[in-house]
């Protein structure tokens, strides 16, 4: 590490970009590419990311590979990489992402196919493995989170199990020199603390800095959710330009200091707003945000509008991470059978309430004491809890286009397909003007959030060569 | 002190904004006054007691409020209101993605000047720190 921290402090700029391009799996596909032109257009040391993995992502991308060991990997890899992967090499933006999912090589192997395809003569490409443990599982202390128990490690549904790893692994790959660092499951802010601590030298004890660095990849990780998407309320909070909402890049200084702000001539806004709501999605705890690299304490952190589009962020706290590791262990959960249908006109919301008692009735006959909920879209089937009180209460008069909607939970996937399905007897057998039925029967994912000591996980890293 | 007859009602919207978060079967709501004034009249009414009624119909089992000042906002955890979470619920919005809205809709008492001036605040796209 030292000679790397002392080339890099003769290359220091002294500030360093971090883009972000992909808040989930299945995010758009170009918004990467007004990203990468601002970072080349800024000509400060940058880097890109890609956030792709989601609690349950990683246990259907492990169904995916047993089905096929070539897959496993974010099923729209080529799509996220092909607009930029050429401009990046050539500007010496590593791009960073936890598209591995199940299968970090298999992304490798197909990165090195998109750079051949677009005519790169070589890139290199690493992994960061060692967060998939779900063959020593049965081994291993797993305590369940926040409870005294051990987790049952013998259950044999398991899926998945994968820890979070941190932002070392990962820096220490881009010291290989990667061009593109593909990882499984990692702590979403691992993707962009690596790169400041790669390219300013950061110690992995200097808790502050390491808090600014997990701060950054906090307000980054989902993407266009800091640039006004999840934001917008007409009347309220206004966004323009929607369809072209620019993602994410946080300007991030040598001392910690961060900017916060979206490429030019794209949709959407950044200001004190978008940023504070962002700082707080998904925490707990906001003096303690542990991460397996600090323990981050948002208590003192403060916004300032510096312009258009630009925000500073100050006061972020480091404190030493946890001793133990995060795993999310998932398994087998049964099957969601749903099935809709649609009533319109005077009387809409009668008929659909009969409807609905119908369906509910056959049901709940056929198979006794099934975990069943049943809605009328248009009627609180949002906020209503599952006994439907909220919807009881209500008038059937205003209501003209409304959808019945019925879900149950089932170990049995036929059970799940009756259910769905007798939705769908309703057209002749059910109310009148009863129309547009849609089912689907869907298998579920369960996850437990565990935790496991330091010691028992091995972090790898490696660059993947072109012909392997 | 604020003379009781410019004190009004107000739906918690006026005067905050807000995201929910979701992990497991735990949700997460932002509450972020448009105006620093309106800071204490939140943290005063919006009691931890005063969410958990608002979500009593969705099986909550414990809200905790977490006060940020410095930052002006604040974080309220519910547990068990997902009722199952993206993983198990049968909710269609199993995120619990639009359940700030229900926060939102809270009645809060304020000045009226404290309504009239977040209602500028969001108009001109101002927001005091």
């Amino acid at each position: 590490m030292r000679r790397i921290i002392e080339r890099d402090r003769f290359m220091t700029k002294q500030v360093f970009h971090v883009g972000n391009a992909a808040g989930f799996s299945t995010d758009r596909l170009d918004s990467a590419a007004p990203v990468v032109a601002a970072l080349i257009a800024s000509g400060a040391p940058s880097a890109l990311f890609f956030e792709t993995l989601a609690e349950r992502t990683l246990a259907f991308a492990q169904r995916a590979k047993l089905a096929d060991p070539e897959a496993g990997y974010t099923p729209d890899l080529e799509g996220f990489l092909r607009p930029v992967l050429k401009d990046c090499v050539a500007h010496g933006i590593p791009i960073l992402g936890n598209f591995g999912a199940a299968n970090p090589l298999g992304a490798a192997k197909a990165i090195h196919r998109l750079a051949r395809e677009l005519g790169l003569e070589s890139i290199k490409v690493a992994v960061v493995e060692g967060d998939d443990v779900r063959e020593g599982l049965r081994s291993m202390q797993v305590q369940a989170w926040e409870e005294e128990a051990l987790f049952d490690v013998q259950r044999d549904d398991i899926v998945a199990a994968n820890v979070y790893l941190g932002a070392q692994p990962i820096a220490e790959a881009l010291a290989l020199g990667a061009d593109v660092v593909v990882t499984g499951r990692v702590t979403d802010s691992a993707l962009a603390l690596a790169p400041l601590i790669h390219h300013f030298g950061w110690t992995a004890d200097d808790w502050d800095r390491m808090a600014a660095g997990v701060l950054t990849g906090h307000l980054l990780e989902c993407g266009a959710q800091i640039t006004g998407g999840y934001f917008a309320d007409p009347g309220y909070k206004d966004v323009a330009g929607m369809a072209s909402i620019g993602y994410p890049i946080v300007e991030v200084s040598d001392d910690g200091g961060l900017v916060v702000t979206k490429p030019t001539g794209t949709g959407g806004r950044v200001d004190t707003r978008t940023v504070k709501e962002q700082i707080l999605y998904e925490i707990h705890d906001p003096a303690n945000y542990l991460t397996p690299d600090v323990t981050l304490d948002l208590t003192s952190v403060q916004v300032m509008d510096l312009g258009p589009d630009r925000v500073q962020v100050t006061g972020a706290k480091g404190r030493p991470a946890p001793e133990t590791l995060k795993v999310t262990i998932s398994y087998a959960g049964g099957w969601l059978g749903e099935g809709e249908i649609s009533y319109a006109g005077p009387g809409a919301a009668a008929r659909a309430r009969l409807a609905a008692a119908t369906a509910q009735q056959r049901i709940e006959t056929q198979y006794p004491g099934i975990d069943i909920r049943a809605d009328v879209i248009g009627l609180v089937s949002i906020f209503d809890g599952d006994t439907g009180e909220r919807a009881k209460g209500m008038q059937d008069t205003e209501w003209e286009d409304v959808r019945v909607r019925i879900a149950v939970n089932t170990e049995d996937q036929a059970v799940a397909a009756m259910a769905a399905r007798e939705v769908e007897t309703l057209y002749c057998a059910g109310p009148a003007g009863g129309g547009g039925v849609r089912r689907t029967v869907t298998p579920r994912i369960k996850t437990a959030s565990c935790l496991v000591p330091r010691e028992s996980v091995q972090p790898r890293f490696r660059l993947v060569p072109a012909d392997e | 002190m604020n003379k009781a007859s410019n004190m009004i009602d107000v739906p918690l919207r006026e005067i905050a904004h807000g995201r929910t978060g979701d992990k497991g079967d735990r949700a997460n709501i932002s509450i972020i006054p448009y105006e620093a004034e309106a800071f204490a009249y939140i943290a005063d009414q919006l009691t931890d007691a005063r969410m958990r009624d608002a979500f009593a119909h969705r099986g909550v089992s414990k809200v905790v409020r977490y006060d940020l000042p410095a930052l002006g906002a604040f974080n309220f955890v519910l547990d068990d209101v997902l009722q199952g979470g993206v993983n198990g619920s049968l909710n269609l919005d199993g995120h619990g993605k639009s359940l700030s809205f229900i926060a939102m809709s809270i009645n809060l008492r304020v000045p009226a000047e404290l309504v009239e001036s977040a209602r500028k605040a969001r108009e001109t796209n101002e927001s005091s720190v």
